[in-house]
């Protein structure tokens, strides 16, 4: 009856595992077709990789996607840090308020978020799209992930650890630097690791936010998957699931993965509620 | 709290965190707060033939407007999408992480990262993986030809299956990793205790492994039906030009249709719902499991 039921169950697994990775699978067999149209099998190519990398378009989306990934990786990673440490350490007046704030960006549908940021540059600047305004809608949607993944690791971490360290002398910043830094650098980084992976993969709010001169990957992708795609996206989309792939698998051995890597810890959201 | 050997004076501690809350509070303020309060604002105004916004003389047209039945259907597309997809990641995500928490042994890891290796790669090319399959000279009518199932294409896309499909497929790790979060989390002990009572399996599911991991199915949940209801780019992309949800409606408003006002009115609505349809889904699966 048990193993019965486990049989079902691993079964079940296995076909969900299929579905998940069918379409990854297909995208990458279809890379190396020779047809221009992506339906119809014609024959193996590798052709389409090198020509990816004379297409000026693709390669200038991709630097802006990189420009602004690193910004908003840089930025909300430290914002976001300083900010999760703060609620961490001990209550103040306005923390219900000051969480509500937080946890507003998370619950608030992405496509709103882009045309208040659209009409607050375009009302108040008079700017319309640009590098730097796609960076700082990034930073604005990540900041809060970044703070709620520190905040948890450190509600996790003994005070005590910090207060020791300066009873035996250190100054409050090198206490920072060498006490609480290290202990809640895990989730720094899984915070950073978050950053890239959402402000890489961002259309909905990048695409009100960007003008001429900042099409970013996802734009770039979106608007020739809707007026005439060829295999090139399916090469560019095998080579960032294969950069997807690597780098997990060596935050996976370097440790530590899984057991920071929560991007929504649940209490959370619920005690919002 | 303090010790007595702690050098700074209190006051000041106090002042260093509270330095602390300043950029980032700041700059939600800034970025986020204020221009939410500013399409507030804008979607009481009107637009002029130029398609400017103008703020002189502030009313609830717009709102009027989305309220005519012809926007119905677009409201109602968005909740219908947004709630099958949710409970279709419940369905299929709470086995799954039930799975590998329980039967994955030392490949827990490895499994979840693979879970979670569609969830870090693209969603736009995710979505675009399923044109490719479901056209109708796609992979999945060719293979069904192929095998004499059918004679004719089947029209998968630009239906609600297609939308709804795209969407759990999508969403799907989203709920994955909270669920696995909270399963892995139970203590198999209680489960025992309940079988050794004489809970039968159902019993002891009913009653100690669904209402003990209740946090986790509310995350999933949640975490599911809020991008659902902003996507613009699966209803797009899998549902075609007829398939219309709010979200596509207030895309066109902002870029070719040019009417923010009325555009930012409806994005106010789609904000309100989202929210109400989230403390909804809290309060009630909450009330259900602890009374």
């Amino acid at each position: 009856m048990r193993t019965g039921r486990n049989r079902w169950l691993t079964g079940f697994a296995i076909l969900i595992y299929a579905f998940l990775f069918a379409p990854i699978v297909i995208l990458i067999i279809f890379s190396f077709n020779v047809s221009r149209r992506n339906f119809v099998w014609l024959g193996f190519t590798t052709d389409w990789y090198p020509k990816l990398f004379a297409n000026r378009d693709l390669i200038d989306a991709l630097t802006v996607t990189l420009e602004v990934a690193v910004i908003a990786v840089v930025v909300s990673t430290a914002i976001g840090s300083v900010l999760g440490l703060a609620l961490a350490r001990k209550r103040f007046r306005g923390q219900g308020a000051s969480e509500v704030l937080i946890l507003l960006p998370m619950v608030t549908p992405e496509i709103v978020m882009g045309i208040s940021l659209l009409i607050f540059f375009g009302q108040l600047f008079g700017q319309n799209g640009s590098l730097g305004q796609i960076a700082i809608a990034h930073i604005t949607f990540c900041i809060s992930y970044v703070a709620i993944v520190v905040r948890a690791r450190a509600r996790g971490m003994d005070p005590h650890l910090e207060e020791a360290a300066r009873d035996l002398g250190a100054s409050s910043t090198g206490a920072f630097w060498h006490v609480t830094l290290p202990l809640i650098a895990p989730a720094v980084a899984a915070g950073a690791m978050l950053v890239f992976a959402l402000s890489f993969d961002d259309l909905v709010v990048t695409s009100f936010n960007a003008g001429v001169g900042s099409t970013t990957l996802p734009i770039y992708i979106y608007s020739s998957i809707k007026f005439g795609v060829t295999p090139q996206i399916n090469a560019i989309s095998t080579i960032i699931v294969a950069v997807v792939a690597i780098a997990l698998f060596i935050s996976w051995r370097v440790g530590s993965f899984g057991r920071e890597a929560r991007p929504v810890p649940e209490d959370r959201i619920v005690d919002a509620a | 709290m303090a010790s007595p050997a702690r050098p700074a004076a209190p006051w000041r501690n106090r002042l260093a965190d509270g330095l602390l809350l300043v950029p980032g509070i700041g700059w939600l303020l800034l970025f986020f707060f204020v221009p939410l309060v500013i399409i507030f604002v804008v979607s009481f105004g009107t637009k002029d033939a130029t398609g400017h916004v103008v703020l002189g003389d502030l009313g609830l047209q717009n709102y009027f407007e989305a309220s005519k039945p012809e926007f119905l259907p677009a409201f109602g597309n968005s909740v219908r999408y947004s709630l099958l997809t949710t409970i279709l990641s419940l369905l299929i995500g709470y086995p799954i992480a039930y799975w590998i928490s329980r039967h994955g042994g030392r490949h827990k890891i490895v499994l979840l990262i693979l879970v979670m290796l569609p969830f870090w790669t693209s969603y736009l090319i995710r979505t675009y993986a399923w044109m490719i399959i479901l056209r109708d000279n796609g992979v999945a009518n060719s293979i069904l030809m192929a095998l004499g199932l059918t004679s004719d294409p089947i029209p998968f896309l630009n239906t609600d299956f297609s939308v709804v499909l795209g969407m759990t497929y999508g969403f799907l790790p989203f709920a994955i990793l909270p669920l696995y979060v909270s399963i892995d989390r139970l203590d198999d002990d209680l489960v025992q205790a309940g079988r050794d009572l004489y809970a039968t399996g159902r019993g002891a599911f009913l009653h100690i492994i669904l209402p003990l991991t209740m946090p986790g199915i509310i995350a999933a949940a949640v975490l599911t039906f809020i991008p659902a209801m902003g996507d613009y780019v699966t209803p797009d992309l899998l549902g075609g030009a007829q398939t219309s949800t709010i979200a596509k409606v207030v895309q066109v408003l902002f870029t070719s249709g040019r009417d923010w006002p009325y555009g930012s009115a409806l994005g106010f609505l789609l904000m309100v719902i989202t929210l109400a349809g989230t403390l909804f889904a809290i309060r009630s699966l909450r009330q259900e499991t602890f009374g």
